[in-house]
């Protein structure tokens, strides 16, 4: 008998995993874009079964109007005014669609010099926080000297922010180009900005970067990085036998770490359905706008 | 056999101490980067025996953007201006891969005639504030710089 009810729960539970593994596959909001393109190409046929929702596809462009999922720092009230305050400051300056990997110009007014405005470019390396809260780095190599600046991305003394190139790279954060040739992270302060054709998707840049002779700023050959190709030479063999001895393969099949990591779908949906017919508005009035500019430039330059 | 799987499962309780990354602040005996091209800095940086933190003149004693610091360059004391940190900054500062700092006589005269890194716009308020009216002039620190970021 009681064999029976054990197996009986042995396989209810299975049936939970498996729908649970394809339930979080589809909300992760932050890492393993990359395996998410990936697996949609794959299932290309099976892709019926599964109820695909355009709607839920906001979290890589918007990841930053998704709350903390930690339950601790979760406040209905705040969150709805947090969001309301965003789409007002986007309406106020065009906020675009960027990843880690892809390559900003970022203008803010300058409060030290009066009237001037600050310039960088650069690769963005890191993006986090969310809300009000989100900011991002941006690294470059500038006179032999690597510098990083961090910026909210809600900061009022932002005047504009310029994608120079849309492109994603192989890992979720590219902390590791501190300790890459410099050569991988210099950009030119006047880099032109190259324009994708409307509709395709955003590429992904399968570079892996060298790293420099140790000592490293942390210990990269522990964090599985694909973005890296020089990684085992400098290793030794005690290096090896830890990373081994701490490797955590369990965790990727740990379900309620996964789903304390994520915000679930009904939540999303609530959120986006509140927020997404504004952006969508925003979206084609820019379109609109650029359109016009393109249009009437050549004009004034004629006359 | 036993031992060893337990060993693999636990493998965490072997290490006793916390290994976070380090603070990176400049404090008595940080070795700096001198970033002007002075006589004395151009050589103790080429020799590969670059200047070390022998005092930071603040209550902490811990060098943020902009503290002046007395170093030990070449057997010699001077002072300095620190220009640039590795220390994580508050946002919209930029944050630099090394410790530079820029030489300076006790008026605030630089040493050199040019910086040839970017140095970061926020020295322009706090070297302003730092400067009294019959004391030392920090900006002309400013004057000599060849980019800011």
């Amino acid at each position: 008998m009681s064999l029976v009810i054990r197996k009986s729960t042995v396989e209810i539970l299975c049936a939970a995993k498996w729908i649970f593994r394809r339930d979080c596959r589809l909300l992760s909001t932050l890492p393993e874009k990359t395996e998410i393109v990936v697996d949609e190409k794959e299932r290309i046929p099976g892709r019926k079964t599964r109820s695909y929702n355009p709607i839920l596809e906001n979290r890589h462009v918007y990841p930053e109007f998704l709350p903390d999922p930690n339950p601790n720092w979760r406040n209905s009230l705040r969150e709805k005014m947090e969001r309301a305050d965003m789409l007002k400051r986007r309406s106020q300056i065009d906020i675009p669609e960027f990843y880690v990997g892809s390559i900003l110009a970022v203008t803010i007014s300058d409060p030290h010099a009066q009237g001037k405005t600050n310039r960088f470019v650069g690769i963005c390396i890191e993006r986090k926080g969310c809300g009000l809260r989100a900011e991002f780095t941006l690294r470059n190599v500038v006179d032999h000297q690597g510098i990083e600046v961090r910026y909210e991305l809600y900061d009022p003394t932002i005047q504009s922010i310029q994608v120079l190139r849309l492109e994603k790279r192989l890992d979720d954060k590219l902390l590791y180009l501190r300790d890459a040739l410099p050569e991988y992270c210099t950009f030119p302060l006047d880099m032109d900005p190259e324009i994708l054709p409307e509709g395709t998707p955003v590429p992904i840049n399968p570079v892996q970067v060298k790293l420099k002779p140790r000592p490293w700023l942390e210990r990269w050959e522990r964090q599985e990085l694909k973005g890296v190709s020089n990684i085992e030479e400098h290793l030794k063999e005690k290096d090896r036998v830890r990373r081994e001895l701490r490797k955590t393969p369990w965790e990727k099949y740990d379900l309620m770490k996964n789903y304390r990591k994520t915000i679930p779908a009904e939540e999303q949906s609530e959120i986006w359905n509140e927020v997404y017919n504004q952006l969508q508005q925003m979206r084609v009035s820019r379109k609109k706008m650029s359109r016009k500019r393109t249009v009437t430039t050549p004009k004034t330059q004629l006359a | 056999m036993f031992r060893s799987l337990i060993n693999k499962l636990i493998p965490v309780q072997s290490c006793g101490f916390h290994t976070t990354s380090c603070l990176n602040e400049v404090q008595l005996l940080t070795r700096l980067r001198v970033v002007d091209n002075s006589e004395i800095g151009k050589r103790a940086m080429a020799e590969g025996k670059p200047p070390k933190v022998i005092c930071v003149y603040n209550k902490k004693r811990v060098g943020y953007i902009g503290d002046r610091v007395l170093v030990a360059i070449k057997g010699q004391k001077k002072k300095g201006i620190l220009v640039g940190l590795k220390q994580t900054q508050k946002v919209k500062v930029p944050k630099f891969d090394s410790n530079n700092v820029v030489l300076i006589d006790d008026n605030g005269t630089p040493l050199g005639t040019r910086i040839h890194v970017p140095i970061p716009t926020i020295l322009r308020t706090i070297l302003k504030e730092k400067t009294h009216a019959k004391g030392a002039d920090y900006t002309k620190l400013l004057g000599i710089a060849t980019r800011f970021v």
